[in-house]
């Protein structure tokens, strides 16, 4: 059931990637289609282990509307960490000062830690190495300004738990 | 006009994507590499793709969504491929730049080594 609906949602990005089928009249062409389904398929073959219970969203209007406000917020810091990066390669000196520090989080859900590593690494200065089940995060940080590891939580993903409280617990 | 804020936005991108390839020659080592490697040229090639969704908008309804599903899914294997690498590096044991300054995730996996440096 679970998968049927997958295939569905594959098969609709794909349509929509290969849309306009034919340049000259936009008809469907059986043919894409067909490809598609393969592709679909495999997708869910390669796939079949990475579908974690609790991504089982349970979708509703105040979570959608944090969502959005989140991508907005990620947004701006994505900008602010390219001037980051930029400042310090272009900076004759490289003002860098890099190291792994370990961060800890409150969030315990799959999805949430998921998209926390994956937006501390498009984040200034701060690049996920590893995250643990438990809430344990290992992150390279390009400019280690702390050691201790609340005090690194509270400055590299403070902003983001917040957030993610709201949109996956 | 579209024109016109499109191309400029394209220049943007690219700039980026150039200060993503600078970053990669003269950061130290993979971990700083893969830092300026992930930031700026995510954004750069989002930027080249919101570039040719303003040209695009109006004439071709279809390239507009392209790009956006494009971006979307940048957005999201971006980060979770350097994620891989550097923790693929790590556990291969590429060391860290040797002026780095701590390393907690050497520590705790093994735990009788001293900190770098």
């Amino acid at each position: 059931m679970k998968k049927g609906a997958l295939l569905v949602l594959l098969l609709i990005v794909w349509a929509v990637l290969a849309w306009p089928f034919d340049v000259q009249t936009g008809a469907l062409k059986w043919s894409d289609m067909a490809a598609g389904l393969v592709v679909a398929l495999l997708v869910l073959v390669l796939a079949r282990e990475l579908s974690p219970s609790d991504v089982a969203l349970r979708v509703s209007p105040v979570r959608v509307f944090w969502f959005v406000a989140y991508a907005f917020f990620l947004g701006w810091y994505i900008v602010k960490a390219n001037v980051d990066v930029a400042y310090r390669v272009l900076h004759p000196d490289m003002p860098i000062r890099p190291g792994i520090v370990k961060v800890k989080t409150a969030l315990r859900s799959q999805a949430a830690l998921t998209m926390l590593s994956n937006s501390i690494t498009l984040t200034p200065g701060t690049l996920t190495v590893n995250a643990l089940e438990d809430g344990t995060l290992y992150i390279h940080w390009i400019y280690v300004r702390t050691e201790d590891a609340d005090e690194a939580s509270r400055m590299i993903i403070g902003r983001f738990e917040w957030f993610l409280e709201k949109i996956f617990e | 006009m579209n024109e016109i804020i499109g191309k400029l936005v394209l220049v943007v991108g690219l700039a980026f994507n150039v200060f993503g390839c600078i970053g990669l020659i003269r950061l130290p080592d993979v971990y700083n590499r893969l830092q300026a490697a992930t930031k700026c040229v995510t954004l750069g090639t989002c930027f080249i793709l919101v570039s040719v969704m303003i040209s695009a908008w109006g004439e071709s309804g279809a390239l507009v969504l392209k790009a956006f599903l494009c971006m979307v899914f940048i957005l999201i294997t971006s980060p979770t491929a350097a994620h891989a690498l550097a923790r693929g590096a790590h556990a291969a044991g590429v060391k860290l730049w040797d002026q780095s300054v701590v390393d907690r995730y050497r520590e705790d996996n093994d735990p009788g080594v001293e900190e770098p440096e």
